[in-house]
């Protein structure tokens, strides 16, 4: 039996990063193994290589990236590690794909405290084990104090669509309906209101969760689904621009029937922000053809991930692709992109 | 949410709407709306001393501004009319773009955005001037969030400032601004000071605060305003402004009270209805303006009594009175120069002002020429009509005071509103 190339085992308790962990040598191997490997535990990265073999897959194959930059890295709900695998597994999800396998790359801050470090690793296994698709390979680099914000994790995923199916954002046809997952708002003010100078004691819960379970069941219908996007930074109303943009049309949303948790609804009322602008990692967009709106609702609304769907709107035709709503009052407006940052109104 | 559900009541506005469709429509057919119980219970939910308005004596008063004449005039034209309503508040801006309340209201119901923007009225040589502090004097800049977005000279904001390594950080209260002070004693922090009389109470608070724990290194870069000023500068136009009566501030009067505006009503023979900026509170208040214009009358009524009172928050005058005093003048984008319209800091206070600490004088700069702000502003003009409107001048963009802040007239219409030019 060979002896280990080091004596003595990682601080995970008091230790932080150091510049010698991202430099090549028995540092990094040590993080590697004592971290990583045992964390995300797999037989893929388990061959020890600089890339993973992976067996062929049926059906198109569908890659996705996301970096992942939070502030603070903890937050009611999750983490930064959790929120890179969910992050990719959906952006994956909304291609209509089953995800397969993750990748992992890592931008440490010398002086970063290992015990965070290894609590995000582990939310990270976590995550990617629940969802079932491992994390199969990975990189490591460390930037000097001051360089980086303690962690950015960039995640990229891979998934294949089976035949039959494309989701495109430029599928979205006139008469189409918009289905919304459930409360917006929820993450983006969970992360607020545990920011420094911000923090705010709220009953508030990030919603960060993988989606592709409840994509399936939503394919498995049978409904002429069109297009499907998860709305994260920017919003709602971001995302539903962005199709109205790839798709040449409009759409008409009602305000009333767009669901926002309470709590949500009073943060953003106190900071003077939009709940429409602020961030999801758990909920998607659905357009798909009227006839089968109804069922549709009825399979998101069966699945736990879903039960607060909805029908949020219609597509419409219109030449200057404005996404108009009606609203509570029984007005009609814009919504509009966000013009620069969502910033909180003086008075 | 509770307390603020019952203000957003999609059922009663229609109610209200229905009512000021009646009163703006004199050929209606319709009963008295206060024949209708709901609209009673609504009436009396919103505003319980709603019926007993602050009317101000009319004999007496005729020399002065014509009120009579005025008053003659608004009888005549009573059928038929146009209804030209100013919303000074930002904040009335948002709950009528927002909501899209527009499309409750009749044609002849137009509602003109006011000035009531504090980061909208801000002079591109007030933001030269921060700018100035963060990247020539090194200090720390404390700011409020949307100020980080107005436009100064050298096509730069604060945010950019800050993207080229200016010492810029957004803040929520004055409170966090003195936290900096404390914890950086080494460096000068610099507190942004904008907004009018809702805002200024808190600086004044934080300027006691500072010199009782003896800091050395705070100081404000004083822009507050006056909301009744603006609004004289507004009427006091040669040959009489396009307006027939305002949408009185709501967070403004809590604290000032209803009482400055009775001069509007005295001299100038508008109507003003102080509201809340609540959806239905907005909707009221319209209604209350049109009858008061329908009837003849020019009074101050307050639609907001869960909050404002005629004397307004007395302890907060006091400390404002204390530690600020009147400018000379005050320059605001799209009104220009405006008498007697803005706050410095009192000799005794001399210490905390910004401008005298590092010799950083005001320069001002010229608005963009082809820029309709001030006839926008002034209700002469819509957005809509400003040739650079929504080509030149956006959001991403803004080149003119109104498309800075979501509050600002052009900016509102443009983010909620542009929608109608296309589709009626």
């Amino acid at each position: 039996m060979s002896k280990p190339n080091y004596t003595r085992q990682l601080d995970f308790k008091n230790g932080r990063v150091e510049m010698s962990y991202g430099s090549g040598g028995r540092a990094m191997a040590q993080l590697i193994d004592e971290l990583f490997a045992r964390a995300f535990d797999n037989p893929y990265l388990a061959q020890g290589n600089d890339g993973a073999l992976l067996p062929s897959a049926t059906g198109r194959l569908v890659i996705s990236t996301d970096s992942h930059v939070v502030s603070p890295l903890f937050f009611a709900g999750g983490d930064i590690g959790c929120l890179s695998v969910h992050g990719t597994i959906n952006d994956v999800a909304m291609m209509g794909a089953m995800p397969l396998y993750l990748s992992a790359a890592f931008i440490l801050e010398e002086g970063f405290p290992l015990a965070d470090l290894k609590r995000i690793v582990i939310s990270m296994a976590q995550a990617a084990r629940e969802a079932g698709v491992p994390i199969v390979t990975g990189d490591t680099k460390v930037v000097e104090q001051g360089k980086g914000d303690g962690v950015f994790i960039t995640t990229t995923g891979v998934g294949v669509v089976r035949d039959g199916i494309t989701l495109s954002g430029d599928l979205a046809q006139a008469g189409d309906k918009i289905l919304l997952s459930g409360a917006i708002g929820d993450h983006g003010m969970a992360v607020l209101s545990q920011r420094e100078g911000l923090s705010f004691d709220a009953p508030i819960v990030s919603d960060t969760a993988a989606l592709h379970g409840l994509v399936a069941a939503m394919l498995d219908s049978g409904a002429c689904l069109r297009v499907l996007r998860d709305p994260t930074r920017g919003g709602l109303a971001t995302t539903l621009n962005e199709i109205v943009r790839q798709s040449g049309v409009g759409m008409l949303l009602h305000e009333a029937a767009i669901p926002v948790h309470q709590p949500v609804e009073a943060a953003c009322e106190f900071l003077g922000l939009d709940p429409l602008y602020v961030a999801n990692e758990g909920k998607l967009v659905a357009i798909c053809a009227a006839e089968d709106a109804a069922r549709l609702l009825e399979v998101m609304r069966a699945h736990p991930q879903a039960v607060d769907a909805a029908i949020i709107g219609e597509v419409l035709e219109d030449a200057h692709g404005f996404v108009q709503m009606t609203t509570k009052l029984g007005g009609r407006r814009i919504v509009d992109w966000l013009a620069g940052e969502q910033l909180p109104r003086i008075c | 949410m509770k307390y603020v559900d019952e203000f957003r009541d999609g059922e009663l506005a229609k109610i209200i709407a229905a009512n000021i469709v009646r009163e703006a429509d004199p050929n209606g057919h319709a009963r008295s709306p206060l024949h209708n119980p709901l609209v009673k219970q609504l009436a009396n939910r919103l505003s319980p001393r709603a019926g007993k308005s602050l009317v101000i004596p009319q004999a007496g008063r005729a020399q002065r501004g014509g009120r009579s004449q005025a008053i003659e005039s608004l009888r005549e034209s009573q059928f038929n009319r146009i209804y030209r309503l100013m919303e000074f508040c930002g904040g009335h801006t948002h709950a009528i773009s927002r909501y899209g309340l527009a499309d409750l209201l009749p044609a002849s119901v137009r509602l003109i955005h006011g000035p009531g923007c504090p980061v909208c009225v801000l002079p591109i040589g007030r933001v030269d001037q921060a700018i100035r502090l963060a990247t020539d004097q090194g200090v720390i800049l404390c700011t409020y969030a949307d100020t980080l977005r107005v436009p100064a000279s050298d096509n730069l904001t604060l945010m950019r400032a800050k993207a080229g390594g200016a010492d810029v950080r957004m803040i929520y209260s004055t409170q966090d601004a003195l936290k900096i002070a404390q914890a950086y004693p080494q460096r000068q922090v610099v507190f942004f000071a904008i907004g009018f009389e809702t805002t200024t109470p808190p600086t004044a608070v934080a300027i006691k605060q500072a010199q009782a724990a003896g800091l050395k290194n705070f100081s404000i870069l004083c822009n507050h305003v006056l909301t009744p000023a603006a609004m004289h500068a507004i009427l006091a136009v040669e040959g009489g402004v396009a307006l027939d009566g305002f949408i009185g501030p709501a967070h403004v009067s809590t604290v000032i009270g209803s009482q400055p505006y009775e001069v509007f009503a005295h001299d100038y023979a508008k109507p003003v209805v102080i509201a809340g900026f609540e959806p239905l509170d907005v909707m009221q208040a319209i209604l209350m303006l049109i009858r008061q214009i329908n009837e003849g009358r020019a009074a101050v009524e307050n639609e907001f009594t869960r909050a404002v009172t005629r004397e307004g928050n007395t302890k907060a005058q006091a400390l404002v009175a204390e530690v600020f005093e009147l400018r000379e003048a005050f320059e605001w984008r799209g009104l220009g120069s405006v008498p007697h319209s803005a706050l410095k800091l009192r000799a005794g206070y001399a210490e905390y002002d910004a401008e005298l600490r590092f010799g950083c004088e005001y320069v001002a700069v010229p608005d963009h020429k082809a820029c309709e702000c001030a006839a926008i502003l002034r209700g002469q003009k819509r957005p809509q009509e400003c040739k650079i409107f929504g080509t030149v001048c956006t959001p991403e963009n803004p080149v003119g005071s109104c498309m800075v802040s979501s509050e600002g007239a052009c900016a509102a219409h443009y983010s909620y509103g542009r929608f109608r030019e296309v589709t009626q």
